[in-house]
């Protein structure tokens, strides 16, 4: 996957937890536009380890000047985020993959509603800058748990037909209302946490919303659990991944390169074959079915974990 | 090296015809002495010096005579280029990256100025010089993709991405080897290729489809696909069948080295920044098989996968009634000789 | 009525399935001549799929309205031909919002024209069932001058508008609601096979 060397142009803390970062060309050059709800994959060298983690751009995305971001800070996740909060400042350079866009706006659309929760947010900020300009309608319904965590606030900076929904103030976001009446060639956008995105789906179904008018981004980052050991039967190699690795990280550290899009269960890219496996594989990913799932004939190495005694793949 | 264009017709008298240099550099389809359907898909990264895979869109000494013919073929029939409403993003796309290509790649051809949103366009060979204003299809005489296509060699569909399936949702569609814009606009990926005998048995079309959902901005795709044409027509529309069907039954053993041609689709994928569409450019090159054989390897090779053809493609391809006629003929530059691997004379 | 078995065939050639409920969702149906057996079916399977029902049949000689009437849908109307009902159709169509329901059932050509409608007002193909009952008769687009041949019984079959005599493809547009119909005799003038009845 192409990446170039960008310049960290400025960090500006959103929110206690929500960190804004640009990104512009070392010399100014423009950058490829992309379209709304893009992203990109940052690469961070934190010590021994090349951390790749995708991230939506929320910068206009006709705007090749520079490529913003917002990163909330997981505490409890492998240290991605937390590199970003603590390593990272104005004047860094970073490589900054190729904007990819697997949360794209169905252009065929009469109109667009968006449900965001929390740092869900993001790639919403960019659709909305293209949505705007091609003046198509649209609502943003954004619930956050407190004015003081919802970064979005800063970031949507008054934009018009914008629903914020504060649990704690008791203003709670009511799905089906939203989803009711909408007119004929509405599409539904939501991203955020699983429940949110289980509890639209929900909705929807229950409503008579067909599938293809739904669309869902929930990016995953690899969960930390066990090391585990794997063997690469094409590269005749065996690995031991780490309790903070994903098996496409402890792959690529070996010199084995799986070909990856979004690093987060999504894309599909790097799905790989099951050749023999004693155990369980934790299937962590949104790619596979529940055939292949319980079949355990393929695996996503960019989420996927597992416990057992041979893993043994394609690769 | 200055581009002389030729002053030719694709219709009527049919006056096309190749210069040694461009016989030369022809775009030969076969790497081995036998073809069956694969995805043979490579990087459109350039290719050797002055072949048509050095530039991004390859402007030969056709190019006015092409584009005249176009304009022929739209004034009969509008619907030859149409474009779903939610493709106009998808149009400004690639106007952008065929102005920005040729005006890079042709400088003494083409001259792209931009303050803006403000272009200033100059199209030398066809003498055109246009101010507007990028976005505002109201400074342009028609829609985005159908001006720049007005412009530009080759076919050109432009695919809507959605569902984890490309769409036909747009194109400009006037050299088309039989199939109709107007009939398949809005169709999926493995429904405007339903027509197309064995390849889905095969997967080929499962395995494109993956490889073209992941083609990323910056990293074009090509590939070459073929059929045989009788006489040098860029439109060999569905539409107009019953017009040019007839000169299918023209061929004989005496003109079947004039009147025949190899007709090659340069085919090449890009993915649009704003749209996130994937554009799909069609570019046909036709060569005569009496200058075809002036290269002896692509004599030999051309008669060996004519001749050893499963008949279902060529029905499909639609030249089975004239595959004996073909096949003779080739056969009498075909020496047994081995051929060498490759496309390259 | 027996249903018909088609012949497996390309992938864009439509096939039909038995009208399944989604329940008591707001619901336009459609139905023509023997189609109204597959809405009365539907009924027998799951009668709250009338509640909200807006019903249109085009009889086509056949006697199904009062049975269907009985069904109770929230709209029930009968019109004499679709071009009588198009209006009113399209009026429904313009009404519908997401999580409205589309039936259809009838003969390949009124499913067809049903389904083309039905998608140029925005209605996800998701929303929409199609059944067939009925006759096989094709609406057949000619590619050369894009008139549309509607009843095509034969294969080949003369062009309504333009007067090529035509061969019948199974290649279908939903957009358009037609198969495409290709002059049979373009290489060789005049020299037709003899035409035959389509099967299914």
């Amino acid at each position: 996957m192409s990446a170039r060397m960008l310049r960290v142009a400025a960090v500006e803390p959103l929110t206690p937890l929500v960190t804004r970062f640009r990104f512009e060309d070392p010399e100014d050059r423009r950058l490829p536009l992309f379209s709304g709800g893009a992203h990109v994959v940052v690469e961070m060298p934190d010590a021994d380890l090349l951390r790749r983690n995708a991230y939506s751009l929320i910068s206009d995305p006709f705007d090749g000047s520079g490529y913003e971001i917002a990163v909330r800070r997981e505490d409890t996740g492998r240290g991605g985020s937390r590199f970003m909060h603590t390593q990272v400042s104005a004047g860094d350079l970073l490589r900054v993959s190729e904007p990819v866009n697997l949360f794209a706006l169905d252009l065929r659309a009469r109109k667009h509603v968006m449900i965001a929760g929390g740092i869900g947010i993001t790639p919403f900020l960019s659709q909305l800058k293209q949505l705007s300009r091609l003046q198509v309608p649209y609502e943003l319904h954004y619930a956050a748990r407190s004015r003081a965590e919802a970064a979005g606030l800063r970031l949507l900076n008054g934009a018009a037909h914008v629903h914020v929904h504060i649990s704690e103030e008791g203003n709670r976001m009511d799905i089906g209302a939203i989803l009711s009446g909408q007119p004929l060639g509405t599409h539904v956008y939501t991203c955020g946490p699983e429940g949110l995105i289980a509890g639209v789906e929900d909705a929807a179904a229950r409503l008579g919303w067909p599938q293809g008018a739904l669309h869902s981004e929930a990016f995953l980052s690899p969960p930390p659990g066990k090391p585990f050991e794997v063997t690469l039967a094409r590269s005749g190699t065996t690995l031991t991944v780490g309790p903070h690795q994903s098996l496409l990280e402890a792959a690529e550290a070996a010199g084995v390169e799986i070909p990856w899009s979004c690093r987060g269960g999504a894309c599909g890219q790097c799905e790989s074959a099951v050749l023999d496996c004693h155990g369980r594989i934790e299937h962590n990913d949104h790619w596979l079915g529940e055939e292949d799932r319980n079949a355990q004939t393929k695996i996503m190495p960019c989420v996927s974990r597992f416990q057992g005694e041979t893993l043994i793949i394609d690769r | 090296m200055t581009l002389q264009f030729n002053d030719e017709t694709f219709r009527d008298d049919y006056t096309y015809h190749n210069s040694a240099a461009a016989i030369l550099r022809f775009p030969f389809p076969f790497d081995r002495d036998s073809y069956m359907y694969s995805v043979n898909m490579e990087p459109h990264a350039g290719g050797p010096e002055g072949s048509p895979f050095d530039k991004r869109f390859d402007v030969d000494e056709h190019y006015v005579s092409e584009m005249r013919d176009r304009e022929i073929t739209l004034a009969e029939d509008p619907l030859r280029c149409q474009s779903l409403p939610h493709m106009e993003l998808a149009g400004w796309d690639l106007l952008e990256l065929i102005m920005v290509s040729k005006a890079e790649d042709y400088p003494e051809l083409f001259t792209l100025n931009r303050d803006g949103d403000r272009w200033h366009w100059i199209n030398r060979p066809l003498g055109i010089e246009h101010r507007f204003t990028f976005l505002d299809p109201t400074t342009l005489p028609c829609g985005p993709m159908e001006y720049i296509t007005r412009q530009a060699q080759g076919d050109f569909a432009v695919l809507d991405q959605r569902e984890g399936n490309l769409w036909m949702d747009a194109g400009m569609v006037t050299s088309q080897a039989d199939w109709s814009l107007d009939f398949d606009i809005g169709m999926n990926f493995f429904e405007w290729h339903a027509p197309v005998p064995k390849a889905h048995e095969m997967g080929v079309f499962q395995r494109a489809l993956k490889f073209l959902l992941n083609i990323r901005q910056g990293s074009p795709a090509r590939r070459l696909n073929w059929t045989m044409t009788v006489n040098p027509r860029l439109d060999t529309s569905p539409e107009n069948y019953h017009k040019w069907g007839p000169e299918k039954r023209t061929v004989t053993a005496e003109n079947v080295g004039r009147k025949q041609f190899l007709r090659v689709e340069l085919q090449t994928f890009w993915r649009l920044p704003r749209s996130n569409a994937l554009a799909f450019p069609i570019r046909c090159y036709l060569i005569s098989l009496e200058d075809l054989v002036t290269v002896p390897k692509w004599g030999r090779r051309l008669h060996r996968v004519l001749r050893d053809l499963p008949d279902e493609l060529a029905d499909y391809k639609g030249f089975a009634v004239n595959r004996p006629l073909i096949v003779d003929y080739l056969s009498q530059h075909d020496d047994g000789a081995p051929t060498s691997p490759g496309i390259f004379p | 009525m027996p249903r018909i078995d088609f012949s497996p065939s390309i992938k864009t050639r439509p096939v039909y399935a038995a009208l399944q409920s989604r329940g008591a969702a707001p619901a336009l149906m459609l139905a023509e001549a023997e189609g109204a057996e597959a809405l009365i079916e539907l009924a027998d399977a799951d009668a709250a799929v009338m509640d909200r029902a807006h019903v249109i049949y085009i009889p086509g000689g056949s006697g199904h309205g009062a049975r269907l009437k009985a069904l109770a849908p929230k709209m029930y109307h009968e019109s004499p031909s679709f071009d009588a009902c198009l209006e009113r159709y399209r009026k429904a169509l313009g009404d519908a919002q997401m999580g409205t329901q589309l039936y259809l059932a009838g003969g390949e050509g009124a499913l067809g024209r049903a389904m083309s409608e039905a998608l140029a007002a925005g209605m996800p193909v998701e929303a929409i069932q199609t059944e067939h009952r009925g006759s096989i008769a094709r609406r057949m687009q000619c590619v050369h001058c894009k008139g549309v041949t509607e009843g095509v019984t034969t294969d080949p079959f003369t062009c309504a508008h333009c007067g090529l005599t035509l061969f019948v493809r199974d290649h279908f547009s939903r957009r358009l609601g037609a198969f495409q119909g290709v002059c049979v005799d373009a290489e060789t003038p005049g020299v037709v096979p003899a035409a035959q009845e389509i099967r299914p």
